[in-house]
């Protein structure tokens, strides 16, 4: 157990070192000197150069590829290029915009995806059935971004009943907060509630087919108990799953949504960074994404491992 | 029964079908379609002109910079500088379908490749393709999309595929490698090692078409977010360049005036979704076709 959990664990900082070289490449691909993108557009070569020093840009790349890791790990994330701020600090300021969004946003999908899944799959081919089906397709399949135009256009634009765009800091009044989250809730979860519900649906099918399920409907036991006991709660493992992979994914924020609603979150953040070339920004968002991303996978690998004994065989 | 029938037979796979082939054929045909047919362009400015309509004479964009709305001469209505929104809707659908398929070819070679190399060689190729796979995949599609945007040359098509291929192929890969994993242990592989068949005629003869069913299933899915993140990419202006048409730039150069010219935003979005909402039903419909089992679900 314990060496699984070593081994498992290295793997992640494996990953995550990967992760920063990859977006390292990408971005010394780039023609072009980011200290003249600083220095500006009329700076002498001498300020250049001396931009170059100071941000350890003369340096050979692995050498500071080397140097941003060493730093990172002790936390140090490194200064923006364009506002000159620590780059965490600033991913920590707009991290609760994003937790923001993504709560609410949740909290809808599973409210709307698993019950409408869970009905559906009581009487598949039922006209329920269809037309959840069908209203999931078209969840699954519309853009976000035109969505929440959408949803701007007839209910804040024509209907006045939400702000257009813009947010709200929790601390100005929560119900103010969630008057101007609750667009980009329904957005975001739009999507997901169409992925879940299907994903419920498909589930509690599968499991239906059992032999364990047909052992307890002889036994006499009720449908209610039979769903809900034997068929729901071990349908509800890989959604549980699904659901930890989709949060930490919408930690890293979401663009979309965000440049839509006017949310300055991660992705925006990320978004600006990638587009102004700031490196530190860069690095730092896609890392902090990318560290979500890995534990929750870390998280599932582990719970899989303590939980079925079968993978405990396997790599013992 | 053949998969072809028993794909046949699902009606809303071969409604997403038939959808699909009719765009195509109208997307092929779009010189033709738009300039003999509708007697428009998709590119000629309209901003001086006026039409008849309802028996007076129009602007085709007001003095208030206003664009004629959905009408006989315009019938999805006009853009912000007078284009014809059907039009650059149906050119539009060129430069989707163009991206997307090349982008998905590209993501499946890739994903085959890589798929299979893990999954026949295991070990320490293993190892170091499914890292690098972890990797690419811990980073969020949109963000690696947007970096790879950045970097390479704009306004260029090519670049957009080299895109769509380079952030999709990773999900593949993992299929293809599960697929290999299962499928290099059976006996018929075995029979063709014992037969003396090297490594290469495993992987093409023996291999490769076990793997064409679940390709073409996700496949045609993962075209289906290739529709998506092109149009999300145009949208964000790092996707298809202006003047060129497509779905996801209509909808960014409409959205600062939706509210006066709803129709330069939402016809290309309807657009977006029937075409992703098609090749949603088609991939499931081949997924039942071809996935023995995955029909036979019984009601609780």
């Amino acid at each position: 157990m314990t060496s699984y959990v070593a081994r498992r664990l290295a793997w992640c900082v494996v990953v995550l070192v990967m992760v920063c070289a990859i977006t390292f490449v990408i971005f010394f691909a780039v023609p072009g000197n980011p200290a003249q993108l600083i220095a500006g557009k009329y700076a002498t070569p001498e300020t250049i150069a001396l931009v170059e020093k100071r941000l350890g840009l003369d340096q050979p790349l692995p050498i500071q590829f080397g140097r941003f890791l060493v730093h990172a790990a002790y936390g140090d994330w490194g200064f923006s290029y364009v506002s000159q701020q620590p780059v965490l600090a600033t991913i920590l300021t707009a991290f609760p915009k994003t937790l923001s969004l993504t709560f609410g946003a949740v909290v809808i999908w599973l409210l709307l995806g698993i019950p409408a899944g869970i009905l559906s799959a009581l009487k598949p081919g039922s006209i329920w059935d269809r037309s959840t089906m069908v209203f999931t397709l078209v969840g699954i399949s519309a853009p976000a971004y035109w969505i929440g135009l959408v949803f701007l256009r007839v209910f804040a634009d024509r209907m006045g009943w939400f702000p257009l765009g813009d947010y709200t800091e929790m601390g100005q009044g929560l119900l103010a907060w969630a008057h101007h989250l609750v667009l980009p809730w329904i957005t975001l979860a739009l999507l997901y509630a169409g992925w879940y519900a299907r994903m419920t649906r498909a589930q509690m099918l599968d499991i239906a087919r059992l032999d364990y399920v047909r052992t307890a409907y002889a036994k006499g036991l009720d449908k209610r108990v039979v769903v809900g006991r034997h068929i729901f709660r071990n349908a509800l493992l890989p959604l549980v799953t699904m659901l930890g992979m989709d949060v930490a994914y919408l930690f890293g924020g979401a663009v979309l949504t965000e440049s839509v609603f006017g949310i300055p979150g991660i992705g925006g953040l990320a978004w600006r960074a990638i587009r102004m070339r700031d490196l530190p920004m860069v690095m730092g968002t896609v890392l902090f994404a990318a560290l979500f991303i890995v534990v929750a996978n870390l998280i599932v690998d582990l719970l899989y491992f303590a939980l079925d004994p079968r993978i405990q065989r396997e790599t013992s | 029964m053949t998969a072809a029938r028993r794909f046949a037979r699902d009606r809303w796979a071969l409604a997403g079908f038939v959808f699909l082939a009719l765009l195509v054929v109208v997307a092929v045909a779009a010189p033709l379609v738009v300039g003999r047919v509708l007697h428009a362009s998709p590119y000629r400015l309209g901003m001086m002109d006026k039409v008849k309509e309802g028996g007076r004479l129009v602007d085709v964009v007001s003095d208030g910079g206003i664009p004629i709305g959905p009408s006989a001469s315009y019938p999805l209505g006009a853009d912000l500088i007078g284009r014809d929104v059907l039009s650059r809707l149906i050119y539009g659908a060129r430069v989707s379908l163009l991206v997307s398929t090349m982008g998905t070819l590209l993501a499946v070679l890739l994903g085959l490749l890589v798929g299979l190399l893990a999954g026949f060689y295991r070990g320490t190729v293993d190892t170091i393709l499914s890292r690098f796979v972890d990797a690419m995949m811990a980073i969020p599609i949109l963000l690696l999309a947007i970096a790879l945007a950045s970097v390479l040359p704009q306004g260029n098509v090519w670049t957009v595929v080299l895109i769509l291929g380079l952030v999709n192929w990773t999900y593949l890969a993992r299929i293809v490698r599960g697929e290999v994993l299962s499928l290099r242990e059976k006996e018929f592989v075995e029979a063709a090692r014992a037969l003396g068949a090297n490594d290469s005629v495993i992987l093409a003869r023996h291999l490769v078409p076990n793997l064409v069913g679940p390709l073409l299933v996700f496949g045609t899915l993962s075209m289906a977010g290739n529709i998506l993140l092109e149009s999300a990419l145009s949208f964000l202006g790092v996707g298809i360049q202006a003047p060129t048409p497509s779905w996801g730039n209509m909808i960014q150069e409409g959205m600062a005036f939706y509210s006066v010219a709803w129709w330069v935003v939402l016809f290309p979005g309807i657009a977006i979704l029937l075409t992703v909402v098609s090749l949603n039903l088609v991939g499931d419909g081949l997924r039942d076709a071809l996935v023995p089992g995955s029909q036979e679900r019984i009601g609780l």
